[in-house]
């Protein structure tokens, strides 16, 4: 079973992400399952949301302690919320901003192994297809880019699928901008 | 045609119903009345509520050709008319809780609509939905608005006896001021229900805007059957509240001046009757016979703290101020036209407070 | 059909293939998407022949919903938490009158202090009230259970609550299996009340009975809960016949054989702790869960053949009655009377403290090592917040949890 864990603020839509990455996985034939943690967020406040994949039917609702995945779609939690907290050692991490790893989060980079910590401008992206910063689409397709967990065209058939016509389609476009991005920047890094 | 009509029975304002042509007829001179509310309950004597319920649902039953059903709230009604294992009730009926009736109304036409329309019939039942001033004026104030706010397809009809008659005579807000209950009791500076208090709920459904809104009484059973009739005639939430004296909760001198009770609250201004249609008013049923509103307290008991020789005879005052600013505001004498916005007779008590 | 969608997406659907004649219900976290969706659906044209009421507030809801299963409709409505407790009243009548409504409990703390979090102090306050309730464990389990819940009701003539942990199970973005229409029309045929209010044969509904007559009455309705339990039982065996799906039930066991330690949970725990059994089997720890999926009616035959020779049990409770103990607890005690098997209550996951599967293997370990000596423990209490609060006011300071009904009781001697 592979554990995800999502960090946004609230109005980004980081429900929404954890929703469409089970919906993606879903949609390659896994049994996935999203929730997000239950609270009366605001708009604007640190929002926490969980996304599980497996083979076979996923029975626990447990929230995510140790994940295998984190994906901060807003830089400015990084020192504000513990983001990182019970990240397996073998873990990824995917940071939405346009600075390099190193930069951004050292110490982690020394602890996970060489590739797993990524950083995307997902924001830009989302802004540039969309308009909006909803950076969800972008933060997905990087995953897709960094692991073989998914695959691109899932996350933008999740998005088209909850968003039928012009903003799935926009999503899309912001989830192939993204996952070009990370795939150049892994060529270059080999 | 009432020109041409000799009445005999001067002064008692009843016409005797042989000599009216049958259209004009009451529905209870009608050999097949629907006697929706049949003999045989338990209603004390010269219950004003058990006679209103009886014309205004007989009325409902003559208007819907018998397609009716009936929610009631907890309440004297309720109690005695359907003792188990009797009913006194010759429609469908039912009675849930003392604040839901209203709730429980648009259910039922909901139902009712639902059903029709998965049959294929073309009639669909209509619900009326009554209660006591309690029932309706607070504890089911809530589901009142609500059912008014959704415009739901239910008549709603208040009996007002202006207390908590079923439980022993407890004020309501419904309870005029001064008047003796069994928790405004005539005793202190200030004997019987607190001035400024209460509530105008034929005024507040008007605020809603439903279709219709009118006030009544058992001194003018032709004027209550008219009324339910116009009522049903509309589709959408309706109100209609109903004056019912109650001998006991009253203290009547006798158990036959209930209907002299509700005349002399006509009468005398003290409950004005009216129509409203869409939030306006639309007719006012005018005082035939102004009378001091000392003749309606003297009848009652509950008012006998006013009339003792110690008590302060500003307080009669001002009940007769209450009654004059109700003519004035309704328009109630003459030609006088109604005010475009009555006003709650609590404001004037509430005003004179500050 | 599969689909991977949110739970009150899922049960919301369910309802609709249940063709209701009227759905009512006011907003309460986390019941809320259910009905907004059914509202859609209403809205849309999608499920006809249905009214959808937007009411003021939860003692409407219950209200509407009597009058309309009254008046002979198909009946849904939805709450949870204080709403739940603003319906008491309609709750009670409801089931009095014998009417077949259906409502969710989007299961959820009861303040205050106020709390939107999961527990199950809201749906076991009304275990008096003369609903069923049956309880879900997952949300296909809900789904299903909700198409079952209607048949039960309209068969056995009483209300059902359907009890669905808030957000863990409403919120939860899951792959589930939805029915066809053309199955659930031959499992659910079209609802013909055999009593309502029309004038085509008028009764009288909700008369006042009195002492001559009432004892008989709540006879009459007791039987007809007796009667429930083989009803749950027959309805779920055509259900899962029809849609293969391994839902509802009295209860549910999972291995349960030679286990010498038996839990007994109820609700969105179950997953979590069938995939932490399953972790203590893998170390040759014997221990079983029985999933309580009916509570009322409380089916202690049943129960007393699933915990058969097993002597210890561990209820996981997530709540309990005030200056008493545990509420599922003397229920399994009732059914286990003179068989020596040891029951008792750890408390757990009150208002959305989630339960892990760390916290399903400590209160296994605790059992086996015999550390259950009171029958209520409060296992997964947080020592440092309550030393807060006592050390300064009264001195009184608390070890680490867990924490035993007998240091409690101790702290204030």
């Amino acid at each position: 079973m592979l554990q995800i864990r999502l960090h946004g603020r609230g109005g980004q839509g980081a429900v929404t992400t954890a929703e469409m990455l089970s919906l993606s996985a879903f949609l390659e034939g896994h049994y996935a399952q999203a929730f997000p943690s239950f609270g009366s967020e605001r708009t604007g406040a640190p929002v926490v949301a969980y996304a599980r994949i497996d083979d076979k039917e996923v029975r626990t609702h447990e929230p995510i302690q140790e994940p295998d995945v984190v994906l901060v779609q807003d830089r400015t939690l990084l020192g504000v919320v513990d983001v990182f907290g019970g990240l397996s050692p073998k873990g990824y991490a995917i940071i939405n901003t346009a600075e390099k790893p190193e930069d951004v989060v050292p110490e982690l980079c020394k602890k996970l192994p060489k590739g797993h910590v990524l950083t995307v401008p997902a924001t830009d992206f989302a802004i540039k297809a969309m308009k909006m910063n909803k950076p969800g689409a972008p933060m997905l397709a990087s995953l897709a880019a960094a692991t073989d967990v998914l695959k691109l065209e899932s996350v933008q058939k999740s998005f088209q699928t909850r968003y039928p016509g012009k903003v799935g389609d926009a999503n899309a476009e912001a989830a192939a901008l993204a996952y070009n991005y990370l795939k150049d920047k892994m060529k270059e890094g080999k | 045609m009432l020109e041409k009509i000799k009445f005999y029975q001067t002064g008692s304002n009843t016409v005797g119903n042989r000599l009216l042509n049958p259209s004009m007829r009451t529905i209870q001179a009608s050999v097949d009345r629907p006697n929706a509310l049949i003999s045989g309950h338990r209603a004390c004597q010269g219950c004003g509520e058990a006679l209103g319920a009886r014309y205004a649902i007989d009325a409902a039953m003559r208007a819907t050709g018998g397609q009716l059903m009936v929610v009631n709230a907890t309440g004297c009604l309720e109690v005695f008319s359907t003792p188990y294992p009797e009913s006194a009730w010759r429609l469908p009926w039912m009675h849930s809780l003392f604040g839901n009736a209203a709730a429980v109304g648009s259910g039922l036409a909901s139902a009712a609509k639902i059903r029709a329309q998965k049959n294929g019939d073309s009639v669909v039942p209509r619900v009326i939905a009554q209660g006591g001033d309690g029932g309706t004026t607070d504890i089911g104030m809530g589901c009142l608005s609500g059912m008014f706010d959704r415009n739901d397809d239910v008549l709603y009809i208040c009996y007002d006896n202006e207390a908590y008659m079923n439980t022993g005579v407890q004020r309501s807000s419904a309870t005029p001021p001064s008047a003796r209950t069994a928790t405004t009791m005539p005793v202190g500076e200030h004997p019987g229900a607190d001035w400024g208090k209460g509530k105008d709920v034929p005024l507040i459904a008007m605020a809603h805007g439903i279709p219709y809104v009118a006030t009544a009484t058992v001194a003018d059973l032709r004027d209550l059957e008219q009324k339910v009739t116009k009522a049903m005639s509309y589709h959408g939430a309706r109100y209609i509240q109903i004056l019912v004296p109650c001998p006991l909760g009253w203290g009547l001198k006798s158990s036959g001046l209930t209907v002299t009770a509700a005349r002399l609250a006509m009468e005398t201004g003290f409950y004005p009757i009216f129509e409203a249609e869409y939030g306006k008013i639309t007719s006012v049923r005018k005082i035939r016979a102004k009378q001091p509103v000392t003749n309606y307290l003297k009848i009652q008991k509950r008012y006998a703290h006013l009339l003792k020789k110690n008590a302060d005879p500003n307080t009669v005052a001002r009940l007769q101020a209450m009654c004059d600013q109700n003519i004035k505001d309704f328009g109630l004498l003459g030609d006088d036209q109604p005010e475009l916005n009555p006003t709650a007779i609590q404001a004037y008590e509430r005003s004179q407070a500050i | 059909m599969t689909e991977q969608i949110e739970g009150s997406l899922g049960v919301a659907k369910a309802v609709a293939l249940c063709r209701p004649g009227i759905v009512c219900a006011y907003p309460i976290s986390p019941q809320t998407h259910i009905v907004e969706n059914l509202g859609k659906f209403v809205k849309s044209g999608a499920l006809k022949n249905c009214d959808y009421l937007n009411v003021e507030s939860e003692f409407a809801a219950i209200s509407v919903s009597i009058g309309s299963s009254a008046g002979g409709a198909r009946t849904y409505t939805a709450t949870a938490s204080q709403g739940l407790l603003f319906m008491t009243e309609g709750i009670y009548n409801a089931s009095g009158l014998g009417l077949p409504i259906v409502m969710t409990v989007a299961s959820r703390a009861i303040g205050g202090p106020i709390n939107i979090w999961n527990d199950h102090s809201d749906s076991l306050s009304q275990r008096d009230s003369g609903w069923l309730q049956l309880f879900c464990e997952s949300n296909q389990d809900a789904l299903d259970t909700h198409i079952m819940a209607f048949k039960i009701a309209e068969t056995v003539g009483l209300p059902v609550m359907v009890c669905m942990d808030g957000f863990v199970l409403t919120h939860a973005f899951e792959r589930l299996e939805l029915p066809t229409q053309e199955q659930v029309d031959a499992f659910l045929p079209e609802y013909e009340p055999r009593e309502y209010l029309t004038p085509k044969e008028p009764i009288s509904i909700g008369s006042m009975v009195g002492p001559e007559a009432f004892t008989e009455v709540r006879f009459l309705q007791q039987r007809k809960m007796a009667k429930a339990l083989k009803v749950i039982e027959d309805v779920t065996a055509e259900y899962r016949k029809i849609t293969g799906h391994h839902s509802g039930g009295l209860l549910d066991c999972y291995r349960c054989d030679d286990a010498e330690l038996k839990l007994i949970i109820m609700g969105s725990t179950v997953g979590t702790a069938k995939d932490e059994i399953d972790r203590l089997r893998d170390k040759g720890v014997k221990v079983g869960l029985i999933s309580l999926k009916a509570f009322r009616p409380f089916p202690y035959e049943a129960l007393r053949k699933a915990i058969g020779d097993c002597k210890k049990v561990v209820c996981v409770e997530r709540a309990f009655s005030f200056g008493s103990r545990g509420i599922i607890c003397p229920e399994v005690k009732r059914a286990m009377e003179g068989t020596g098997c040891d029951v008792k209550t750890a408390i757990a996951g009150l208002g959305g403290r989630a339960i892990f599967g760390t916290t399903i293997n400590g209160i296994v370990r605790a059992a086996f090592e015999g550390k259950f000596k009171d029958e209520m423990t409060w296992f997964d209490v947080n020592s440092n917040v309550l030393n807060s609060y006592t050390k300064d006011g009264e001195g009184v300071t608390f070890p680490e949890g867990p924490l035993s009904d007998s240091q409690l009781h101790a702290s204030v001697k």
